[in-house]
């Protein structure tokens, strides 16, 4: 147990007072962040990591990863109350959560997302303190067709989730995968459906697309509704924490499924966004009652929750051991690694012992720091719906304007945002569904480059999907959960004609 | 370990007294001149995390640090079109002297692959910061230990090379190779250098020419081995970086018979149309800059290439560099459709 004894040096770090403020100030820091659409964790990070430079590593590296953990759990606080995503992992979150609190349940769905979230962090952190050699190693096994087989996978989970016609799914997922074509292609080096004009070159931001289509569309279909905010009036107090603790010890497998969900698409590196799609997909499609879920299910809310929390925490062990950031803000902390004059890679776990286990042990403590702030806060973010929403609803507007803005930094942007918005609207009433959306335009750059490379690495063979038990298996798993719903459906039209067969 | 850094800190803080004293007496003498008014938009025409990130982000830094400028840097990403969007607000910024761009080769390539209308001479060159290096690397597993057996190998089967982005400096390298000595390589574009170095580790590409920095951690475990550098002359570093070999023992790709160099530009722009005591301003901005025992250090781990260069010596650097790009491109056939 060599690891327990250096967590514990790790603790006697991170536990000094100086290193504790700084870890409450980054906390705070990282909510404020997660709570605003568009100012990522990456880029809150980016803006303070030249103040760090003075600080001693660790000291630095416990703050930025702090804000971090903030910025995970505040992620979750607009999906819920206002139906737009702080964060790209959060929109999951949405599907459940925002029902929850017009339900008037936003106090138990906000309790619910910072519990799994933490749940899901703690697994995470667990596994990095123990097996972090083994799992680098099984990192490395995974080349472009791997990295396409989990993608395909993501997919694959979330086929059939939403209710309506499949038809319009699939219209919906397609044209998800159109925006996201747009701009710079990657593997050819050209510019795609730019159509000449330099707005176009960035391509459409995920989070742009996002808060358009659940935040503006939601105020315009208040707005449509008379400008009533449904349903909101309950009872808040910190007693709902208790509450929901009470609940909670029922999903504990789910959670469970969730956190290894997480922590395997954070190795991968996929990152927390299709780990909470994942997670999201497979809770429902293993629920006993699947249509349940979009309509305020609490499993809806702790599904996504955890895995993104695992899969955001787990995301740091790669960039550790491999110098491969699992995720952008990852990315962005990798950089602040070198500027400290620390070598990101396998050497550090084995040069800079203080580092990374002062590191580690500021995971365990960062979360519950960050846990306790957010769960004090509850209450206070909850009777935010109690504001009359003509004030409520000019205020977010000016929140996402400022979001979409900040995402890079142009003007442009934010007309895309009300653009999203009007789009968001029409396929609200028109029944097609936004995840799906969602789904492929936030994957679909990174799916199509794997599928890309992996052919070109094969010379235009699509056997290579197959070419080892990693990826071949999979992608059979993908496949199979893919065709499950035409399967029971058959499995339904030969059982019923068997029977019809046997009565006649 | 612990020791060493506590003494090399303090240290530093002495260092930096004296920095400040100077940096006092600079500002004295920069108040004749030019001094920006506002803060300062430092515009990096790629993602976060990336090579020019970072060294935006420490010049930002060490400037906040020992107080080099009064009015604050900020760092914006306009990473879109493999740059071009942070080119393309540069170039439109005409005239404004509170915009830097911090340039990769893309300052180059990104034009000539994509047909974007914009070309360096649409800003005005500042400062050579440095120069980045390559090295060719293998798997340590691999039965290649030189350049002439990699090579007999890429003959014999079709070896897949593995590097960062598409049309750029990793594949304009790549062609070279093959265009030197006729062996083919696929080449396998991938996001970012760290990504390509463990896609290398994990041995789902052959070989991959990361630069020094993007690599170092994989050779000092020891999954990969250098085979050569694609400069002239052999890195100067002489410290051990594994058992046996230091940056200085790599061979250079010519002393193994493959004729290719190639050096990637880190280079400090302002938008077009600035005036001359603007331009001196950030000049001697920079230079301060690369005295800081910070610089020294980020340079030294980046095994970076010191090279610095200015006003009309610059300016024939890039006039060459920007001919020898368009012709290494048009030859291997990754120019723009005009």
């Amino acid at each position: 147990m060599e690891e327990l004894g250096l967590l514990m040096q790790g603790f006697s770090v991170a536990l000094q007072p100086g290193n504790m403020l700084l870890m409450l100030v980054g906390v705070v820091l990282g909510v404020l962040i997660g709570v605003l659409p568009g100012l990522g964790g990456a880029n809150g990070i980016a803006i303070l990591l030249p103040l760090t430079f003075a600080m001693p590593p660790v000291s630095a590296v416990i703050m930025l990863s702090c804000i971090y953990w903030g910025a995970l759990f505040g992620g979750a606080i607009t999906s819920i109350l206002f139906n737009i995503p702080g964060e790209p992992w959060s929109v999951a979150t949405t599907f459940d959560g925002y029902p929850m609190a017009q339900q008037g349940r936003a106090g138990e769905a906000l309790t619910a997302a910072f519990t799994s979230s933490f749940i899901g962090a703690f697994v995470a952190v667990v596994l990095i303190t123990f097996v972090a050699p083994v799992i680098a190693g099984f990192a490395l096994r995974f080349g472009p067709p791997e990295f396409f087989a989990v993608m395909f996978l993501s997919f694959a989970c979330f086929v059939g989730m939403s209710r309506g016609s499949p038809l319009k799914t699939i219209a919906a997922m397609m044209l998800g995968f159109l925006l996201a074509a747009v701009g710079m292609d990657t593997v050819t080096g050209q510019l795609r459906m730019t159509f000449g004009s330099e707005e176009m070159i960035r391509g459409f931001d995920f989070l742009v697309a996002v808060i358009g289509l659940f935040g503006i569309s939601e105020i315009l279909c208040s707005i449509e509704d008379g400008l009533r905010f449904k349903g909101q009036r309950a009872k808040i107090d910190l007693k709902v924490v208790l509450r929901t603790w009470a609940e909670m010890p029922r999903h504990a497998f789910l959670a469970a499924r969730s956190a290894l969900i997480g922590c395997w698409m954070g190795i991968t590196p996929a990152g927390a966004t299709p780990a909470s799609f994942m997670s999201y997909g497979v809770a429902r499609r293993m629920a006993k009652d699947p249509n349940e879920f979009g309509r305020g299910r609490i499993e809806g809310v702790i599904a996504p929750e955890t895995a993104a929390h695992a899969a955001g925490t787990s995301a740091l062990l790669p960039m550790l051991t491999l110098g491969v950031p699992g995720s952008p803000t990852a990315a962005v902390l990798l950089g602040g690694l070198i500027m400290w004059g620390l070598q990101p890679g396998p050497m550090l776990f084995v040069e800079q012992k203080d580092f990374v286990w002062g590191l580690i042990a500021s995971m365990y403590l960062g979360n519950i720091a960050g846990l306790l702030v957010v769960l004090v806060a509850v209450p206070w973010f909850a009777a935010i719906l109690r504001v009359p929403f003509p004030i409520i609803a000019a205020l977010i507007l000016t929140v996402c304007a400022i979001g979409a803005y900040t995402v890079s930094n142009a003007e442009f942007d934010i007309v895309l945002m009300l653009v999203f918005g009007i789009v968001g609207y029409v396929m609200k009433k028109l029944d097609y569904p936004l995840a799906p959306l969602v789904l492929a335009l936030v994957l679909g750059d990174r799916t199509e480059e794997a599928f890309r490379q992996s052919l070109l690495l094969s010379e235009g063979n699509l056997g290579i999907f197959f070419h080892n038990w990693l990826s071949g298996g999979i992608m059979a798993l993908g496949v199979t959960l893919l065709l499950w719903p035409a399967l029971t459906w058959l499995r339904g039209v030969l059982a019923g004609s068997f029977g019809r067969a046997r009565a006649a | 370990m612990g020791m060493d850094l506590m003494t090399l800190r303090s240290t530093r803080r002495s260092v930096l007294m004296g920095m400040a004293a100077c940096a006092a007496a600079g500002t004295a003498q920069a108040q004749r001149g030019w001094e920006p008014m506002r803060p300062v938009q430092f515009i990096v025409p790629a993602g976060t995390g990336g090579g020019a990130d970072q060294m935006a982000r420490v010049i930002q830094g060490i400037i906040s640090k020992h107080g080099l400028m009064k009015q604050p840097m900020v760092v914006v990403n306009k990473a879109g079109g493999a740059g071009a969007e942070g080119f393309l607000e540069a170039k439109g910024a005409r005239g404004n002297p509170h915009m830097l761009v911090i340039t990769l080769s893309n300052l180059f390539t990104t034009p000539l692959a994509t047909g974007v209308p914009f070309n360096w001479k649409d800003l005005t060159p500042v400062t050579m910061m440095a120069l980045d290096e390559f090295a060719l690397w293998v798997k340590a597993d691999s039965p290649w230990r030189s350049v002439p057996e990699f090579i007999a190998a890429a003959k014999e089967q079709k070896l897949k090379l593995g590097g960062t982005g598409s049309k750029q400096e990793d594949q304009i390298i790549a062609s070279a190779i093959s265009r030197a000595t006729g062996a083919p390589l696929t080449y396998i574009p991938f996001r970012g250098g760290g990504e390509v170095a463990v896609q290398l580790v994990g041995g789902h590409v052959d070989a991959t020419v990361n630069n020094p920095i993007e690599a170092v951690t994989h050779w000092r475990s020891g999954a990969l081995r250098p085979l050569c550098v694609f400069d002239g002359k052999r890195l100067p570093d002489t410290g051990k970086m594994t058992e046996t070999m230091a940056w200085s023992d790599i061979p250079t790709c010519r002393e193994q018979g493959l004729d290719v160099d190639y050096l990637m530009l880190r280079g400090i722009f302002m938008p077009a149309g600035v005036k001359p005591e603007q331009v001196a301003f950030y000049e001697g901005l920079m230079a301060r800059v690369r005295e800081t025992p910070e610089w020294k250090e980020l340079m030294q781990q980046g095994a970076f290439n010191t090279t610095t260069l200015t006003g009309e010596a610059f300016r024939d650097w890039l006039t060459r560099e920007e001919d020898r790009h368009r012709s290494i491109m048009q030859e291997t056939g990754l120019l723009a459709p005009q």
